[in-house]
């Protein structure tokens, strides 16, 4: 593998899909679809090498690439894969060729631009994953936002402007204030060591005194906790869900959310360790308050999907529980969940939008005895909906153990808070998997359904596979991030420790002072 | 030499796997030949198990096969293995033993159903559960197990989902397990964290020394494992889901809602009892829980019409029965009573399907009336499975219920009262047993003409299975025969490697004389119950009319199950919805949104005067992506 920049070209392969789409007449619907699939199914089967050649007995950054971009300010396109970025790396390249096949009767307006945009949305979401250095990696993540915006805004639903506006409106927000600290970040690291950078492995090394971490990192905090999204931050999440597409929910369930944990591990919590020490209690609470809630809100949904972008922010308040949990277990499983709930929920508005496909609505209360007239849609869903209730076999358990495993580990009560979310998405999942699938039929439009085709039934399976791979054999995939998350865990116990021995030290000259 | 112990889970599993798969192809004869060879060739397996077991010294008789690492992760290791030891043996040929004849019986009980094959699937995916449930070797493989056949009674409670009320009766079922299993997976970290471990052989190895008699730990373990329990063996308070998932078809009833899954709870007590045995307090919790929930439950027996409903409140009162045992240390005695109840409560509920099948689908007793004459061979079975629940000396239920009482009296950790109140339950037994018995089999013939013209003696394939259980039923008991009579208790010795003695209690000696003499009131009461039965339903059958009129307050009171489910409905169910909507009505819309909003509005009055930017093309915004691309990559290349 060596010599071959494997990373730049998984990552750029969408964007040559992209002049290749220019290339085709507007009208050929059939044809550009087939030429997006192909080119994202390429990729994904191009990342495979990633995953297949990383090394696991090592720690650090592999496969890493950098060339000089602006010498002057120290800005380098530097990339680079761990035990951390991998799997959501391949995740993504996973999801995208599912997602435009998900797309292939759904989108009629405008195919040429919303597939340029999948695609280029993709080179983002992988940019991001990869980025070692802060510029490039703020280039990424603008670089997704715009294309999601499109997405949301043009082939949306009937409030999608006011959807896309406010996704916008909250990411921007948070964007700019952490364009600010990595700007502060780079002067007050290149002032003290005279090395202006943005490489990232080399800001680690130069953390700043607490009072400046404590600042930056709230800046970052605030930029991730919206995408993630942490209580109170979530209300852009069920509008956007409702309003966008399937490919777009699925992409912004499955990906774009886990930028925001991505964002903590890497940068917020891997930067500003002290500063993360200290506001533990603060980003627990917040957890567990999002988990609670989320499922309670989810609860009383009358519209499917919004429910599930509820139940996304109980998930992701379990990933942000493990995060914070600050042990292996705790990370492992916060980072095995975003991929469980990548997989799980993304099927889930895969199913919902053949749902829509088929009825034009998402309300609950439209649909009622659906399983005798689409049984196979209907043992699809019912596994679906036990890998996002976390049913033990499939994946989604994996990742609820190891978080509250590491949770409890790290606070008995944080743990006994966070598993209530197993009685409540029983309770909210069944409930709606009651209604839309049991009971006698009432309404005459659900007696003419037709059951999957052949292209639908190929979305699933290879999520369902995986959904079975995932949690019958975990350690495949825990295996590759062990050595990486204890290079996160030793550096930060290392800053941490450090500074209460500071501390200590300090008093006791203060105690002998007097 | 163990190795084929994979394949006793393995094979109902790909039962499963291909009749889920292409079942709907099959025909139904295929289906059923796939399921039931299934489960047979696990049943043949466990035999050679037990018996290759039983070849082995007593000491030597503990077997682990590991298949592979599933989940490490830090301070955490955990194997998918199994485990062979006489508890888990016992168990191995009970859940075959009794699946594998209720897979016959099914044949016949379903046969007129269109889904068939979903229904085949659904028992070879609940005996695999099961099996990986008594067979795991580590508290995480019980743990899969427990889920597993609690997505089975799920799927197999809801399983005529055109009606709204069996679903809700699934859903019920599953969410109230959750709330047990919320309890019992925080035993699981408590033990994680203390044990290092979720290996049986380690745990309990370590237990004795890292666990204090008595300590705080021990009791937290046990008493989080044992919230899990009473979700899935229906105790109390969450034993509210078991009468309603009798919305399943009766052979679900049998097998999982009587005869094995809701013992899972009992067996993994007994498999834990070093754990409980450091803890007299969590044992006295466990004893209080199951003699309350055995006079609880059976008084609400008392006054059911639904033939089914009636067998669902005495299996929980049964189960109450073995968390006595249990709770009161003796753990043999709750698994010897999990085994024969296993038997005779299997016997019930078919031989009660059988009368529902030949009443063509009552099953509410008033209605009924005088079927001996009309399914004389169901009447049979059904009557001894009667006298052995009852306690008739001679017969399976006697031997294992006594051995019970007389624990529940004698053992260091028992109490005169639990004896007490196990014994009044006994006599509330062997009433509403035999007032089921007699109002469907004597007296006046209640049914209307045209359902009278239909009644038939149910198909070879349900009786047969019935006959074998009557036998099991009957002779079951006379593998743990008490000392007290002559007997030498091999059921008891053959458990005893697995039960660790912990602690300085002595056992107390109490005189033969005594055991008779308590024996004797066992006896008599449920001779009692019988007698007023039989003056209440045969003899003067006007008095439990008059009677329930005087006491109006306590039959209705009784008759509506003390109006927990409404109480629950109310606090939980309507709470947590009622909460929800605030939070999401008043909390995120008002506040959150109406913040954001605000924000918004201001941006957008600012704003104005980028609004020409926005024109609507998504052509323009496309050549805008593409100019900002094209910005990058030049940056890039410059």
């Amino acid at each position: 593998m060596q010599g071959i920049p494997i990373i730049s070209i998984v990552t750029f392969f969408p964007l040559l899909g992209v002049l290749i789409l220019f290339m085709i007449n507007k009208e050929n619907e059939r044809v550009l679809k087939g030429v997006a699939f192909v080119i994202a199914l390429i990729d994904f089967i191009i990342s495979l090498p990633v995953l297949f050649y990383f090394n696991e007995n090592t720690p650090g950054f592999q496969f890493t690439e950098m060339y000089v971009w602006i010498e002057r300010l120290g800005i380098s396109y530097f990339v680079g894969i761990d035990g951390i970025s991998l799997l959501l790396f391949v995740l993504t390249t996973f999801l995208v060729p599912i997602c435009i096949l998900c797309s292939w009767t759904y989108i009629h307006k405008n195919v040429r631009e919303f597939l340029i945009c999948m695609l280029v949305l993709e080179t983002g979401m992988l940019g991001a994953f990869v980025a070692l250095d802060l510029f490039l990696f703020y280039v990424f993540w603008e670089l997704m936002l715009i294309p999601m915006y499109f997405i949301i805004g043009v082939w949306g639903g009937q409030r999608r402007i006011y959807a896309a506006i406010k996704f916008v409106l909250y990411t921007l927000f948070g964007s700019v204030l952490m364009l600010v600290a990595i700007l502060v970040l780079y002067f007050y690291v290149g002032s003290k060591t005279g090395d202006y950078t943005f490489n990232l492995l080399k800001l680690y090394e130069n953390i700043p005194p607490y009072e400046v971490q404590i600042w930056l990192f709230a800046a970052f905090a605030l930029s991730f906790a919206i995408k993630v999204p942490m209580f109170p931050l979530h209300t852009w999440l069920p509008d956007a869900h409702v309003e966008a597409p399937t490919a777009g929910s699925v992409i912004l369930a499955g990906v774009l959310l886990k930028m925001g944990t991505y964002g903590f591990i890497r940068f917020a919590m891997g930067l500003f360790p002290n500063a993360t020490q200290a506001s533990i209690p603060f980003f627990v609470a917040l957890s567990i308050i999002g988990i609670i809630y989320g499922a309670l809100v989810a609860m009383m949904q009358p519209d499917v999907k919004k429910l599930v972008a509820y139940s996304s922010v109980s998930h992701l308040g379990a990933v942000m529980l493990g995060l914070f949990s600050l042990n292996r277990e705790g990370i492992e499983g916060g980072i095995y969940q975003m991929l469980n709930h990548g997989l799980s929920t993304g099927a889930l508005f895969i199913m919902i939008g053949m749902l829509y496909e088929r009825r034009h609505t998402r309300l609950i209360a439209d649909f009622g005895g659906l399983t005798k007239q689409i049984p196979v849609f209907a043992a699809f869903f019912m596994v679906v909906t036990l890998s996002s209730i976390g049913l033990p076999g499939l994946n989604g358990f994996i990742g609820e153990f190891l978080i509250f495993a590491g949770a409890f580990k790290a606070n008995t009560l944080w743990a006994v808070l966070g598993v209530t979310s197993v009685i409540l998405s029983a309770a909210y999942m069944l409930w709606m998997f009651q209604r839309v699938m049991y009971g006698p039929i009432v309404h005459e439009e659900n007696k003419k359904i037709k059951d999957l085709n052949l292209r639908e039934i190929m979305t699933m399976v290879p999520i369902v596979i995986m959904f079975f791979v995932m949690g019958l054999y975990p350690n495949y995939f825990l295996r590759k991030m062990h050595l990486s998350v204890n290079e996160f865990l030793n550096r930060y116990n290392k800053h941490v420790t450090m500074s209460i021995e500071n501390k200590n030290i300090v008093n006791e000259q203060v105690k002998g002072g007097k | 030499m163990f190795n084929y112990l994979i394949c006793i889970p393995l094979f109902p599993a790909l039962g499963a796997l291909i009749n889920g798969l292409l079942g709907y192809k099959f025909s139904k004869r295929v289906v059923h030949d796939i399921a039931i060879t299934a489960i047979g060739v696990s049943f043949v397996l466990s035999l050679k198990a037990f018996f290759q077991l039983l070849s082995l010294p007593p000491d030597q008789r503990v077997v682990e096969v590991i298949l592979y690492s599933w989940i490490y992760s830090g301070g955490i290791s955990v194997d998918v293995g199994f485990l062979l030891d006489p508890l888990s043996a016992v168990m191995l040929l009970v859940v075959t033993g009794v699946g594998f004849l209720i897979h016959i019986y099914s044949t016949g009980y379903m046969h007129e159903d269109e889904s068939y094959w979903r229904f085949f699937t659904y028992l070879n995916l609940f005996v695999f559960a099961m099996l990986l449930l008594v067979m795991g070797n580590n508290f995480l493989m019980m743990f899969v197990g427990w889920e597993g056949v609690g997505l089975c009674s799920y799927l197999l409670i809801g399983f005529w989902y055109d009606d709204h009320a069996n679903a809700d009766a699934g859903k019920k079922a599953f969410v109230v397990n959750r709330v047990g299993d919320f309890g019992f997976i925080l035993g699981i970290f408590l033990i994680i964290v203390t044990f290092g471990s979720l290996r049986y052989l380690e745990v309990f190895d370590k237990a004795t020394t890292l666990l204090p008699y008595g300590g705080t730990l021990a009791t937290a373990i046990t008493l989080l494992l044992f919230v899990g329990a009473t979700g899935k063996s229906a105790q109390i308070p969450l034993y509210v889901w078991l009468p309603d998932a009798m919305a399943g078809p009766t052979p679900v009833s049998a097998l999982i809602h009587a005869a094995t899954m809701v013992t899972a709870g009992v067996y993994m007590i007994a498999r834990c009892n070093v754990l409980y045995s450091l803890a007299p307090f969590s044992l006295g919790v466990v004893a209080t829980i199951g003699a309350l929930t055995a006079i609880f439950a059976a008084s609400m027996g008392l006054v059911q019409r639904d033939i089914k409903k009636v067998l669902a409140y005495s299996t929980i009162s049964q189960l109450g029965y073995m968390f006595l045992g249990v709770g009161v240390a003796a753990y043999s005695a709750g698994i010897f009573h999990l085994m024969t109840h296993a038997f005779f409560k299997a016997l019930l509920f078919l031989g009660a399907g059988s009368v529902i099948h030949a009443m063509g689908g009552e099953q509410d007793i008033m209605n009924m009336g005088g079927l001996r004459k009309y399914i004389p061979k169901t009447f049979i079975v059904f009557l001894i499975g009667t006298l052995a629940i009852a306690g008739t000396p001679g017969l399976s239920g006697f031997f294992s219920k006594d051995e019970i009482l007389w624990q529940a009296f004698s053992s260091p950790h028992g109490h005169p009262l639990l004896w007490l109140i196990g014994t009044v339950a006994a006599g509330m037994t062997s009433f509403y047993m035999f007032r089921l018995t007699f109002l469907t089999f004597f007296g006046k013939e209640r049914m209307d003409e045209h359902t009278k013209h239909h009644i038939h003696e149910s198909p070879n394939s349900m009786i047969i299975p019935l006959m074998i259980l009557a036998v099991l039923s009957v002779i079951g008991g006379y593998v743990g025969v008490p000392e007290a009579l002559g007997g030498s208790n091999h059921f008891h010795h053959f458990l005893e490697p697995v039960i660790k003695k912990v602690g300085t209690t002595q056992p107390h000696h109490y005189s033969h004389a005594l055991e008779y003499g308590l024996m004797a009131i066992s006896v008599g009461i449920a001779v009692v119950g019988f007698f007023i039965a039989y003056t209440f339903y045969i003899k003067n059958p006007q008095l439990p009319v008059s009677l329930a009129e005087k006491m109006k307050g306590i039959y209705t009171l009784l008759y509506n199950k003390y109006y927990v489910d409404e109480i629950y409905e109310f606090i939980f169910v309507k709470g947590c919805k009622g909460l929800g909507t605030l939070l999401w009505q008043k909390f995120d819309v008002l506040v959150i949104d109406g913040i954001v909003n605000g924000v918004g509005a201001i941006v957008q009055y600012f704003g104005g005067i980028f609004a020409k930017i926005q024109t609507g093309s998504t052509q323009n915004y496309a050549v805008g992506i593409l100019l900002g691309v094209v910005l990058i990559i030049s940056i890039f290349i410059f």
